[in-house]
């Protein structure tokens, strides 16, 4: 077992990004940046790693300059956050598209209007149908665990496909904390070099990024939607090898306490461990409270979900961002039509929670579980509601 | 657990007192957390950091509002933000600051323990700067006793490298010169 | 993407919808959007070249005799090199 370490975790990520032998790394340098760049900028300059750094004027040059290295075949990583993220957004069906197996780190933060920078997930959520695949962590453990599984999970052969590893902004990306770091010969051997379907080569000449009409561009759709749903298999069997490797084991829904529980709350992100103190609370007042964690958010982990919470009478589902005019939070909304054909279902409730770094602490979620449980009538079932805002 | 809130100014290295202390607990075999309070910050402007250390893993996430121990970097900030604001009626207070820890109690009409130490002081005859912040890291393990200064020289030397045996001598001497109220 | 007839099926769609056949571009005729077609005056034709330049289709071609025609396979009848051609040699004809 290797030393546990104190570490900022947003100088982790690049760390352990370090260690995954990257060729090539494209970011703006500037705010929303994180610390993922500015330290990866170091590791590259003092030759610790031998990767080209690439400083470009915008989030989207960033994106652009990663999608055409890696069809070069290059192993390329990039970083970024809140309105950076907005701004990369037209780019990010084109490198999925072009099933380029692109890593990013996103430091997760409101997006502008009002302008406050500070964590939830309203910066990811509009890039939920943009075909990439996004693994969230939960503390700065799993942020370098998923930035490493990344790659191996991209590249593989049935996979290449893009993937996000979102780690919450401040709460986790300015956090010191102890972390272990993965062996680096271990970490050589789980991660080989990467293959490519194509490369872009003078020597050997193909066309990426081709034009399509409507007699072909439903079936590309279809194929992509394809690949996405069949990385499931693949991400299973990298957290599998990964387990195997290094003893920490991973799984698209984690779950606390929930093998019993009457109502369970179901978080996506860094709020996961503070929600499990609130339900070691309830639990000691014999409320039979359990708690589900979204690790994977696309691929959707339909069955997954089904199987954790068949057996509760009531959900509540957190959300750190809005679907402004719609069903409530985009994880409700995805739950929900997840169990809607399932005859026995819980009752379902949505509370969004933590917006623009609004903390939410212990008795907070335990606040959340006692008012649930108190609807017997089951009155706020399937509505949403804004926690703790004034009135 | 002790959870810790700190109190400086923009600059004063608050943040990288909670880095250092968090990063050699955890060097120390403890379970540690560091960070600052979020947001934009600007030099001279009234900032927070916080720490947190434990025997065992820590899950908790959320912001500190009702800390052990509260540490005030700067004394010219006392008046100007309610330092002991949600510190447990158990909880220690300690001040950088000339001052006796029984003319803090007066000042800020607070009942519980508190210490005094000159770390600008110590600093500025250590090191040649007023620049407290690591100084104060050891009136803190004075206070709280959850390690010793030698378990701080690796987080130490890697920030500081060659002026960290200064860094080092300051902590040892606000260490020892620390006054405590009873 | 495909050299069979007909249309392939999503299974069938390369990854990343990549063309691995370089030129394959050349497989689709673009002379069929044409309305005029370019008709060279070589006795006002004084070689320069500037149609082949010009034609943004790259079908101009030199012939041995150093006059130039356009490849029809290709050529749109956009009348750029009419355009261009400052001695007149070209005249746009109407197809049909």
């Amino acid at each position: 077992m290797a030393k546990r370490i104190g570490m900022e975790v947003a100088v982790a990520v690049a760390e352990a990004v370090g260690q995954c032998d990257i060729d090539m790394a494209a970011v703006y340098p500037i705010t929303p940046q994180s610390h993922i760049a500015e330290h990866l900028s170091d590791l590259v300059a003092d030759g610790k790693i031998n990767a080209e750094f690439v400083t470009v004027e915008s989030e989207h040059s960033a994106m652009s300059a990663v999608i055409g290295a890696s069809g070069t075949g290059a192993r390329v990583y990039t970083a970024t956050s809140s309105q950076g993220l907005m701004l990369m957004h037209e780019l990010l069906p084109i490198a999925s598209g072009m099933r380029l197996p692109i890593v990013m780190g996103i430091a997760n933060r409101a997006v502008s209007g009002p302008l406050n920078i500070l964590n939830d997930h309203s910066d990811i959520m509009p890039q939920r149908d943009s075909g990439w695949i996004s693994l969230f962590a939960e503390n700065g453990q799993e942020a370098i665990d998923l930035s490493i599984q990344a790659f191996k999970i991209a590249e593989h052969k049935d996979v290449q496909l893009p993937v996000c590893v979102n780690i919450d902004g401040f709460q986790l990306t300015h956090m010191v904390e102890p972390l272990e770091f993965p062996d680096q010969e271990l970490v050589n051997k789980f991660l080989p070099t990467r293959v490519p379907y194509a490369t872009l080569h003078p020597a050997k000449p193909v066309t990426m990024g081709a034009f399509s009409m409507s007699d072909y561009f439903t079936e590309i759709m279809k194929a992509k939607d394809e690949a996405l749903k069949n990385s499931k298999k693949v991400i299973l069997e990298v957290w599998d090898e990964w387990a195997k490797m290094f003893g920490r084991s991973y799984k698209p829904v984690e779950t606390y306490k929930a093998e019993d529980a009457d109502i369970l709350m179901l978080t996506m992100g860094s709020m996961g461990e503070t929600a499990e103190m609130a339900i070691d609370g309830l639990r000691a007042k014999g409320v039979k409270a359990g708690l589900i964690k979204l690790r994977l958010w696309r691929p959707f982990p339909f069955a997954e979900i089904k199987a954790v919470v068949k057996n509760a009478k009531k959900l509540i589902v957190t959300d750190r961002a809005v679907s402004f005019g719609g069903p409530g939070g985009p994880v409700f909304s995805e739950i929900k039509s997840a169990l809607y054909a399932e005859i026995q279902r819980p009752a379902i409730y949505n509370y969004i929670i933590g917006l623009g770094g609004r903390d939410v602490t212990v008795p907070d979620f335990v606040h959340m579980f006692e008012k649930v449980i108190a609807d017997k009538a089951n009155k706020a079932v399937d509505t949403y509601e804004f926690w703790g805002v004034r009135e | 657990m002790i959870e810790v809130r700190w109190h400086g100014r923009g600059g004063q290295g608050a943040v990288t007192s909670v880095e250092l202390l968090a990063v050699a607990a955890i060097s120390a075999g403890k379970y540690a957390q560091g960070f600052p309070s979020f947001g934009p910050e600007r030099r001279g402007a009234p900032v927070a950091a916080f720490s947190r250390i434990d025997e065992k893993k820590i899950k908790v996430r959320s912001g500190i509002y009702e800390p052990d121990v509260v540490i005030v970097l700067d004394a010219s900030l006392i008046g100007l933000v309610n330092v002991i604001d949600g510190l447990k009626p158990e909880g220690k207070l300690i001040v950088n600051t000339p001052k006796t820890p029984e003319e803090i109690k007066k000042e800020l009409n607070f009942s519980g323990f508190v210490a005094t130490v000159d770390g600008t002081g110590i600093a500025r005859k250590a090191m040649g700067v007023p620049i407290a912040n690591t100084t104060m890291i050891g009136a803190l393990l004075k206070v709280i006793g959850v390690m010793g200064l030698e378990e701080m020289k690796e987080a130490v030397e890697h920030r500081f490298g060659r002026i960290a045996q200064k860094n080092l001598n300051a902590m040892k001497r606000a260490y020892e010169e620390i006054k405590t109220s009873n | 993407m495909t050299k069979r007839k007909g249309l392939a099926t999503w299974q069938e769609i390369t990854t990343g919808c990549v063309v691995f056949d370089p030129g394959s571009a050349s497989e689709y005729h673009t002379g069929s959007w044409r309305a005029q077609r370019p008709v060279w005056d070589n006795q006002k034709c004084i070689k320069c070249g500037i149609c082949y330049i010009f034609c943004p289709e790259g079908c101009v071609q030199q012939s041995e005799d150093g006059f130039f025609q356009a490849n029809m396979d290709y050529c749109k009848g956009c009348g750029i090199c009419a355009h261009e051609c400052w001695p007149r040699a070209i005249a746009m004809v109407e197809e049909g």
